[in-house]
Parts: C-alpha cells; sequence; structure tokens
C-alpha cells in the first residue's frame, strides 16, 4: 500500500489550493458539521434553484484529505441538478467502499477512490459528502447505500 | 532497567507493521499487555473460573481469594490504608460517573465545582451533567501559558462554596504533572471534597493516595498493563460512605424483603452485579509486574525517554510542542509545521510507527491551544530511545513528502 495511492496529486493541489473556499451571500442551505472522531470542521454553503445547485462554497479545517474531498465535491455539484448530485454523493460513499462503477461520470473524484484503501480515511473523505447530504436529503442513508 | 528483557515479556511488539518494525508510540491510549498478565487471565479462565463471594466451592472459593487480593494488591500499590477502600468499576470514566451519579444530590445553586481546563471529557463532562442537574456553578482552574495551572490566582477560585475540586494528576496532552497534594490541602480548607484522575499518573510513578490526602482518585488499569474493562475508584472510607449506590441488584445487598433491602458494606455495595473478575485479577497481576520492575526504575525509564523526545523534536524544523518542556511525564504532543495531525498519522503508519492524532478526548484544551488536533507520541516501560529515533526519522519522511509536493 503505497501513500501515493491515498495522496494524488489532484489532491494536493485541492488541499493547497482549494476551490471555492469562502461563503455565498445568499445561501439556501447551510450546513455546520464536526467530525467527532478528528475534531474536523466544515461549513458547507449551497444555492438551489429551480433544483439545481447553481453555487457551492465550503469554510472549514480539516486534513488534506476531508479539504481536498470538499474542494473536489463542490466542483463537482456546480451546476447539477439537485437530483445528479445526490445519485453523485452515492456513488462517492459506493467508491469508498472499492464500487467504482462508472469512472467518467466521478470525474476528478476518481483521485480519491485509494482513500478506501485507508479504511481509517475513509470517513475523513466522506465527511464533506455528508454535510451535503444533511443539505439535500432528509433522511439517514444506511451504511451500504 | 534491562528495557530488552522487558520488551521480551510483551509478545504483540515484536511485530513488522506495513513491512517496517512496530514502534508502539501510543500507551496513553492504552498500553501493551505483558506475558505475565495474560498469563493470569489464562490460569483463571482454565482452572479457577466461577462467580465470587457466595460460592461455596473449591472454584468459587479460589476466584473469591483472587478477586479479593487483587484489591488487596491494588490497596496497597497506591497507598490506600485498607483493600475496602479500592472499588472496582470498569474504568476511569464509570469511576468519576460513580461520585458524580452518587455524591452529588448534596450539591445546591450556592455551590461550586471546580475543574481545570486540561480534562479529559471523561473529567468535564460528568461534572457539567451535574451542574445542570443541581443547577450549581462549574467553574475552571485558571492555567498559565506554559499549560501548569496558576497557583498563584487558585485561591480566588476556592470559596467556601467550592464543594468538589477534580482535576487530573497527569495531563494526557500537555503532560503536565499537577501539584495535587498541595491542592488538595488548599481545597481542603475551604471544605471541599476532591477527586484526582490519575488515569496518566498511577502507570508512571508511585501514587501514594494517602500522602496527596485526596478523597477520590481514580485510574484504569488498560493503562497499566492489564485488561481493559477494569477502573478502579479509591477514596477515603468517610467519602466513600457518602455515596449512594446508583447501580441495585445482586452482589450489592445484605437483606432483601419484598418491601425494602439493606446494603452491604463498602466497597461491595458500590459493585452491582457480576463483576469484572478476570478483569481485577488480571489488574492484580500488573501490579505485580509493574512493581516487580519497580516504579522508580518506570519512571526514571520514562522521564529519560521522554526528555530525548522533547530534545529530538524540538530540534526538528517545524515542529511545534505543546506544553511545558519539563516536568513532563510520558508523552509529548505537537504538530509538523501546517501537515494536519491525521496526515501525520498516516504517513508514521506507514513507518511503522503508531502514535495518536486527534483531539485526544480534550477539545476544549484544544481550543485553549487554538489548534484543532495535535500529534502524540507517549511512552512507557517498554519503549526505547531507538524508537524515538524511528519517529524523528517517520516524521522527517512525513516533511520531504508533503513539502515536495
Amino acid at each position: 500500500m503505497a501513500l501515493d495511492d491515498l495522496y494524488r496529486e489532484v489532491i494536493m493541489d485541492h488541499y493547497r489550493s482549494p476551490r471555492n473556499y469562502g461563503s455565498l451571500d445568499n445561501p439556501t442551505h447551510t450546513i455546520s458539521l464536526t467530525n467527532p472522531f478528528c475534531g474536523d470542521e466544515i461549513i458547507l454553503e449551497l444555492q438551489v434553484s429551480d433544483g439545481v445547485v447553481s453555487a457551492a462554497k465550503f469554510t472549514g479545517r480539516g486534513c488534506s484529505i476531508s479539504q481536498a474531498s470538499a474542494s473536489l465535491m463542490t466542483e463537482a455539484i456546480i451546476g447539477k441538478p439537485v437530483d445528479d448530485a445526490v445519485a453523485m454523493m452515492r456513488g462517492f460513499r459506493r467508491m469508498m467502499r472499492g464500487q467504482l462503477e462508472n469512472e467518467e461520470e466521478m470525474g476528478d473524484l476518481v483521485a480519491l477512490a485509494g482513500v478506501g484503501k485507508f479504511p481509517v480515511r475513509v470517513k475523513c473523505a466522506v465527511f464533506p459528502w455528508e454535510a451535503l447530504r444533511q443539505a439535500l436529503t432528509p433522511e439517514q442513508l444506511p451504511d451500504d447505500d | 532497567m534491562d528495557t530488552a528483557a522487558i520488551r521480551s515479556d510483551f509478545p504483540i511488539l515484536h511485530q513488522t507493521v506495513n513491512g517496517k518494525p512496530l514502534a508502539y508510540l501510543d500507551s496513553a491510549a492504552t498500553a501493551q499487555k505483558p506475558r505475565q498478565v495474560l498469563d493470569a487471565l489464562n490460569q483463571y479462565y482454565l482452572h479457577d473460573n466461577a462467580n465470587v463471594h457466595r460460592a461455596v466451592h473449591a472454584l468459587g472459593e479460589r476466584a473469591t481469594l483472587a478477586y479479593e487480593g487483587a484489591r488487596a494488591k491494588t490497596a496497597r500499590f497506591i497507598g490506600a490504608p485498607h483493600a475496602r477502600q479500592i472499588v472496582f468499576t470498569r474504568n476511569t470514566t464509570e469511576a468519576v460517573n460513580l461520585v458524580a451519579y452518587s455524591w452529588t444530590d448534596r450539591l445546591t445553586p450556592d455551590d461550586e465545582i471546580l475543574i481545570t481546563p486540561m480534562e479529559h471529557h471523561s473529567n468535564m463532562v460528568p461534572w457539567q451533567q451535574t451542574a445542570l442537574r443541581q443547577g450549581c456553578r462549574l467553574r475552571y482552574m485558571p492555567l498559565r501559558p506554559d499549560g501548569n495551572i496558576d497557583m498563584q490566582k487558585l485561591p480566588e477560585y476556592l470559596s467556601p462554596r467550592t464543594k468538589l475540586v477534580a482535576l487530573t494528576h497527569v495531563s494526557n496532552v500537555l503532560g503536565v504533572t499537577n501539584p495535587v497534594a498541595e491542592i488538595t490541602a488548599l481545597a481542603h480548607q475551604v471544605g471541599a471534597r476532591v477527586l484526582i484522575d490519575g488515569a496518566q499518573g498511577v502507570p508512571h510513578f508511585k501514587v501514594d493516595v494517602t500522602a496527596i490526602d485526596c478523597d477520590f482518585y481514580v485510574f484504569s488499569g488498560h493503562k497499566m498493563c492489564a485488561p481493559t474493562g477494569i477502573g478502579v475508584l479509591y477514596g477515603k472510607l468517610e467519602a466513600l460512605e457518602e455515596l449512594t449506590p446508583f447501580l441495585y441488584g445482586g452482589e450489592m445487598i445484605a437483606t432483601v424483603s419484598l418491601e425494602a433491602s439493606t446494603w452491604k458494606e463498602l466497597p461491595w455495595r458500590l459493585e452491582a452485579g457480576t463483576p469484572n473478575i478476570s478483569g481485577a485479577i488480571g489488574l492484580g497481576a500488573a501490579v505485580d509486574y509493574l512493581e516487580s520492575i519497580g516504579m522508580d526504575a518506570i519512571k526514571a525509564h520514562g522521564d529519560a525517554l521522554t526528555a530525548y523526545a522533547l530534545e529530538v523534536l524540538s530540534a526538528m524544523p517545524g515542529v511545534t510542542i505543546y506544553g511545558p518542556l519539563t516536568g513532563r511525564t510520558g508523552l509529548v504532543t505537537f504538530n509538523l509545521a501546517d501537515i494536519h495531525p491525521h496526515d501525520v498519522s498516516t504517513v508514521l503508519d506507514q513507518e511503522g510507527v503508531a502514535i495518536r492524532a486527534g483531539h485526544h478526548c480534550c477539545q476544549p484544551l484544544m481550543r485553549w491551544l487554538d489548534v484543532p488536533a495535535t500529534v502524540r507520541a507517549s511512552f512507557y516501560l517498554y519503549n526505547t530511545a531507538a524508537e524515538v529515533d524511528m519517529l524523528a526519522q517517520a516524521l522527517e519522511r512525513t516533511r520531504e513528502f508533503f513539502g515536495a509536493r
């Protein structure tokens, strides 16, 4: 198991220069989450209009994996219909369990696939997506969804 | 102290992790168990297993003797005058909660509980909840910038309103060793009871609860080479007598009628239900093991390793050490440049070095330090200077890995 599987160049780039870092003027959704496991924090803000995620920004602090994951997530969901963003969240969770069905659909998020080989770090990568889930879906997802 | 001989008592240390020899530097979370403790558990389960206290058969008598023998050993180990001052619990947390549930009915809205900001959540949250329940006030002792309690200002925080002072003997983050005897004396002057959390103290140096003069002293077995699931509440007899049992059932009763019941004497009335018999026996074996090496030798070894680690880490570029540089017990807490502790921990794990990264169950203290998390390396009797060097090399590799990109 090589460290390079975990820390891909894309991840380090998003960690060093996070995209969509900051806050929105008029968010329709604001989710503030703390990861009790490590104390990581994220505030995710979304602008959803006509069923589309028109803008997304985040602030927070955490490890390279959680910060890169948040940055990559915002890039992946901006401009997507809410349903597609939710589908992508499910796809991401499956990818963390080693099930990468549609590589093309996941785009740059595939860079995080290697995290699945480091079970204790999966929760770091999933953390921002948990904030997204709380913003967009009312129900708790079972672990295998 | 013959560290090589000691290491041969710990089979778990002789393994590779990710292809590298294991350097286990996480004993402040839980210590490894020597063969002598594991053998005691085997002896009990293979030969003596029976329920304690009432059986009129050979196995029951052996189990009871071993269980109560462990209580006597534990009492002697911490300088408690009587075995009946030792109440077995699951761990430190349960021992704190036992006091928080069983002693605090007496507190009124005029009363104050005084603790420190460096407490582990287990010696903080029970008192927050007590304060909410009883409507009393929870106060925090002031800390100096280096993390030590500000003893000059402390008297301002003590008054006849102070009914309980609870603090840790050794901070699991700062490594600070608090002047518990001095604080106990000050607290007693205003009539407060004192509870000391010894989870990070008892494993590392000779503790004498009589000399400290505290009313309660709590600790866990698993941080001192005993199994998980066994902990201790020591109390002065008059303080333990003030506890109202909060677990009722078997083992703790004297008489039961359909209408009412009476309780056994101390300590059994605070140990409802079948206890962790093997855990207590394992604790007794751990006491024997540590005493066979000698607590003074263990302290000297731990102090030397901690001093060496402080020296090596302070010399490394980008390392920030938290807490004082002297008077630390068994651990060093730090950060490496702006690399998140979890990232440090993952790279170190690839190098076979096991440390802890996170808030260490001390979120208020992390805020006081103004960091989200830290890296902690902790040492015990089986660790070596070579393992500190492995840590330093692995940190160097971490810095290169994150710096090179």
